[in-house]
């Protein structure tokens, strides 16, 4: 259950080649790639820079694929995070889940992100106009997160 | 730890806390041995100015002990890391 934290771009071909490598068991890929957006809460944005917990994020991002693997029907599932200065266009974030089926791969990159949104401990701060600003939690990636809370065993067995 | 040093905490701050309390880390005297994430944030914020405006009862902080999310209730004892931050952003 690969996790990794790191300034570098990330190549999601390549990431996901070496994911599923030789695994015949492997129907399907659900994949989930967020990026860095030019405009927030009504501001342009110029640049991103993310900041992290070394040592913190990548024991919650593996608890969160442990989590996941738990959950939902899949083989393996991978997470790359970037850190430092974005710009808008370049990848924050990737998650890649293998599985027999789309279902719970689906399922389960949805997971993994609603979880990282609210549990990985990664600061944003933008760049607008007006100066430098960190980036408010939502209340709806709470909300996101939530409604998982209950139905991991039920929604395993509906699929 | 080393025995032979005074009993601390590690308090660790992070983006918007880390800049408006002007440092990223300190070491906490710990004499007692343990107390509670509610009672260190109090003793904290007992420094005034910016302490009590970041760590005010109600402000959004989360904590972690040790890399791992705390309550107000979890126990801190000597040589722990304990981490103050805002709710988290990634993704």
């Amino acid at each position: 259950m690969p996790v990794r934290v790191q300034d570098a771009a990330f190549d999601i071909g390549a990431e996901i080649d070496a994911l599923r490598a030789g695994d015949p068991r492997i129907g399907a890929i659900a994949t989930f790639v967020g990026t860095v957006r030019d405009a927030n809460d009504g501001a342009s944005v110029a640049t991103m820079t993310l900041e992290h917990y070394p040592g913190m994020t990548e024991r919650a991002l593996a608890d969160i694929v442990a989590e996941a693997k738990g959950r939902f029907d899949i083989v393996d599932a991978l997470v790359v995070h970037r850190v430092g200065r974005l710009v808008p266009g370049d990848a924050i974030v990737l998650v890649a889940v293998t599985g027999a089926h789309r279902g719970d791969a689906f399922a389960a990159c949805e997971f993994v992100m609603d979880y990282l949104k609210t549990r990985a401990p990664f600061w944003k701060k933008e760049a607008t106009p007006d100066g430098e600003r960190w980036v408010d939690a939502r209340a709806s990636d709470d909300a996101a997160a939530e409604r998982w809370r209950d139905d991991g065993a039920d929604r395993r067995q509906a699929r | 730890m080393d025995p032979a040093a005074a009993p601390c905490v590690r308090i660790v701050y992070l983006a918007r806390l880390r800049e408006a309390l002007a440092r990223p880390h300190e070491d906490w005297p710990l004499d007692a041995g343990s107390t509670s994430v509610a009672a260190l944030a109090a003793a904290l914020a007992a420094r005034g100015g910016a302490w009590s405006h970041e760590l005010a009862a109600g402000r959004a902080v989360r904590v972690a002990v040790n890399h791992v999310m705390a309550t107000p209730a979890t126990v801190v004892r000597a040589g722990d890391e304990v981490a103050f931050f805002p709710p988290v952003t990634g993704g």
